[in-house]
């Protein structure tokens, strides 16, 4: 198992309301997984608790990675392991480019393996891809960046980067039809290349595009139900009302 | 396109840094304190002619009388009278690196001067205490009249020039350490570049100090005469020894008409020098004149670049990167006055106040009535780093006429936890995530140096940023 979640209760530090309230949950070494959830439920700060913001403090429960406890370990440590999210609101860093950040970032992550002409190659590639143009990697880091063009640096840090798990924040918000499709590509390639994922997301519309293993629905600080891609669209027509009555899940225990 | 530059920042990251240990015994070393016997000594051991002498014992006659600023740094701990003013290092000035004493030379090799001169040099000079000890130019430069002395050399050779523009700009009655440099300035460089000639690389003199209890008085003259072009690079370091030693140097800079002159300061001083400096530069028309400062080193800084906008059209811009650590006090700022019409200025200040150190801003900006049509913007821009530190901003802006443009901005910041978590979840560890953030805040500075001193003072800034926090 590469990621689980076991029980993990979780707060602000500076404050008493406990937001996550026993989450459990299981990812598979090539898996992808979607976690949908109302407004205001902890989503978001799920994901930050996996990545280790200092601004969360666990109460109780475990993250394991790869079968150990990553909860000791500082955010860079779980990048370095292979854990990486991106921003729903990537912060802006000004006077530093692109380009400089994700070379600074590789090296971290992954050493010397390639050399500076091959990562340069391929952060050019990526950009292509991705659809953005070419001095993008020349502009400052989310400086001035339109709301598409922060989603695509992004997932392009993540395709570049290549962590072994990816937890996409909203990754969705705010894209149009076209900018969607094109992050949804990168979600399906970043699966091929052999990272799993951890998609959240308030709508299924993201999920037309991939092939997700499990959809998880999240409530008021739990998951609360678990099941297929059909679960998303249930979800999405009958809304989040669907989990009161559905005691039989599989996310109790 | 990306630039090699991120590469071998990451390269300069894992290098070991250098520390530079100079053992050499001084030819002369004259006791501390200061009297008018000293000071004719000085002026006897430099054989100086009389006009020369009597400007000394002038200034300190001045300097007896003068009182001490009243703002700035604190400088109780400064007894002028333990300073060592003058220390002639045992080395006959030479213009080939293989006539440099051995000590001495390996000292500004592991500072890369000898190499960078190769490369991307016009022309280097080296001083080592209080003498110039190396000075050479490409011989095409000198063929086209370009003068690049000390300005011992030059007080001999060319005492007219001299005459007219030594101390001229700040006179030794401009303030208290003015007139101190007055009468113990020593070493220095002297350029001129004659009409029209336009220096293709920069020339740099580097300082190097090499005795506890010193003090360095160099001085700078430079004329860029009618529409030439020259970039200059001060550079300055010193090992740090466990008592106070005092730089006082002075820099006059005057940029004809049409010229444009480009004068770069790397500053990295131990953290036991009380560093006082003038630099002054006056614009005719049309005339470009750009200081670029990076204030890294030294326990007390004063220093406040200055442009007097005299000529119609002409053109200042100032940017400054200075950055107090633990212990340090930079009290820096820019001084811009416009006289002629339709002149132009900015100035983009930057610091870092870092471990408990104190950045000051101390500005000044003056639009005379006559600069009539003038535009000016200052922005200032503070970043402290941790809760100990200080930073303050004090932009004076006077302007005394209707129909002139000035912006003002000045701001005070922190780095936010969010930056830090966003960086540390792409695997850059804490004190990485700070680092980039504070080279991307001094980013504007980077983009005017070279390329050889943008590595350096990236190199800087993970070496202060490591030892402030690490």
């Amino acid at each position: 198992m590469l990621l689980q979640v076991k029980d993990l209760v979780a707060k602000l530090r500076d404050e008493e309301k406990v937001i996550l309230k026993g989450v459990n949950l299981e990812i598979g070494a090539g898996e992808v997984h979607a976690i949908m959830g109302p407004n205001g439920s902890g989503k978001s700060t799920l994901a930050n608790v996996i990545m280790g913001n200092p601004k969360y403090e666990v109460i109780s429960g475990d993250i394991l990675f790869e079968g150990e406890s990553i909860l000791d370990l500082r955010t860079d440590k779980r990048a370095q392991k292979g854990i990486m999210m991106t921003f729903q609101n990537p912060y802006e860093i000004e006077g530093v480019k692109l380009d400089q950040l994700l070379l600074i970032a590789y090296r971290k992550l992954h050493g010397e393996d390639k050399t500076f002409f091959q990562l340069d190659k391929e952060m050019k590639a990526l950009l292509n891809e991705v659809g953005l143009p070419s001095e993008f990697l020349e502009r400052f880091v989310n400086l001035g960046f339109s709301g598409g063009e922060r989603k695509k640096g992004e997932i392009l840090q993540a395709r570049f980067l290549k962590p072994k798990l990816l937890i996409l924040d909203e990754i969705d918000s705010g894209l149009d039809v076209d900018a969607l499709r094109i992050v949804a590509e990168q979600i399906n390639k970043l699966k091929e290349e052999g990272t799993s994922l951890l998609i959240i997301t308030h709508y299924a519309r993201i999920l037309n595009y991939l092939d997700v293993d499990k959809v998880h629905v999240y409530v008021d600080g739990k998951v609360a139900l678990t099941g297929d891609k059909s679960l998303a669209y249930e979800v999405e027509e009958t809304g989040y009302a669907i989990v009161n009555g559905s005691t039989n899940t599989n996310s109790s225990k | 396109m990306m630039s090699d530059l991120h590469e071998l920042l990451y390269e300069l990251k894992k290098r070991e840094d250098f520390e530079i240990k100079v053992n050499v015994k001084p030819a002369i070393k004259l006791p501390a304190g200061l009297n008018k016997k000293l000071i004719y000594e000085i002026s006897e051991a430099k054989n100086e002619p009389a006009w020369m002498t009597e400007h000394r014992i002038k200034s300190f006659e001045i300097f007896e009388k003068w009182h001490e600023p009243d703002w700035g740094v604190s400088r109780e701990e400064l007894d002028l009278s333990k300073i060592v003013p003058y220390v002639k290092p045992n080395a006959k000035k030479t213009t080939t690196w293989e006539e440099v004493p051995e000590e001495i030379k390996q000292a500004f090799d592991k500072l890369g001067i000898p190499e960078a001169e190769r490369k991307y040099l016009a022309g280097v000079g080296a001083q080592f205490d209080s003498e110039m000890i190396y000075k050479n130019i490409k011989e095409e430069l000198k063929k086209l009249g370009v003068i690049f002395t000390d300005i011992e050399t030059a007080v001999r050779e060319y005492p007219d020039l001299v005459k007219e523009y030594f101390m001229k700009l700040v006179p030794p009655t401009d303030n208290k350490y003015a007139a101190l440099h007055g009468a113990l300035w020593s070493g220095g460089t002297f350029l001129y570049v004659p009409k029209g000639v336009k220096v293709p690389l920069p020339l740099q003199s580097y300082f190097l100090f090499g005795n506890p209890g010193g003090g360095q008085f160099e001085h700078t003259v430079i004329i860029a005469d009618e529409g030439s072009e020259v970039t200059y690079i001060e550079g300055c370091t010193a090992p740090k020894y466990d008592v106070v030693n005092l730089h006082v140097g002075t820099v006059e800079v005057y940029v004809k008409k049409g010229a444009k002159m480009k004068y770069l300061t790397m500053q990295n001083w131990s953290k036991n020098m009380f560093n006082l400096e003038i630099k002054r530069a006056i614009a005719e028309d049309d005339a470009v004149m750009t200081w670029v400062s990076g204030s890294f080193g030294s326990y007390k800084t004063m220093v406040y670049p200055a442009t007097i906008l005299k000529g119609d059209n002409s053109v200042s811009e100032n940017v400054s990167i200075s950055f107090a650590g633990p212990g340090q006090h930079i009290d820096t700022g820019s001084k811009v006055i416009h006289i002629g019409k339709n002149t132009r200025s900015t100035v983009d200040a930057r610091s870092i106040s870092i471990g408990g150190g104190w950045s000051f801003y101390r500005g000044l900006l003056k639009i005379m009535e006559s600069a009539k049509g003038s535009k000016a913007s200052v922005s200032c821009t503070g970043l402290m780093i941790d809760n100990k530190s200080k930073s303050d901003t004090v932009p004076i802006i006077e302007v005394y006429n209707t129909d002139s443009d000035v912006g003002h901005e000045a701001k005070i910041g922190r780095i936010k936890d969010e930056q830090i978590f966003y960086l540390m979840s792409r695997g850059l560890s804490e004190l990485e995530a700070k680092g980039l953030i504070v080279k991307g805040f001094i980013q504007p500075v980077v983009q005017e140096l070279p390329f050889e001193y943008a590595i350096e003072l990236n190199r800087l800034v993970d070496m202060e940023i490591e030892s402030s926090i690490g």
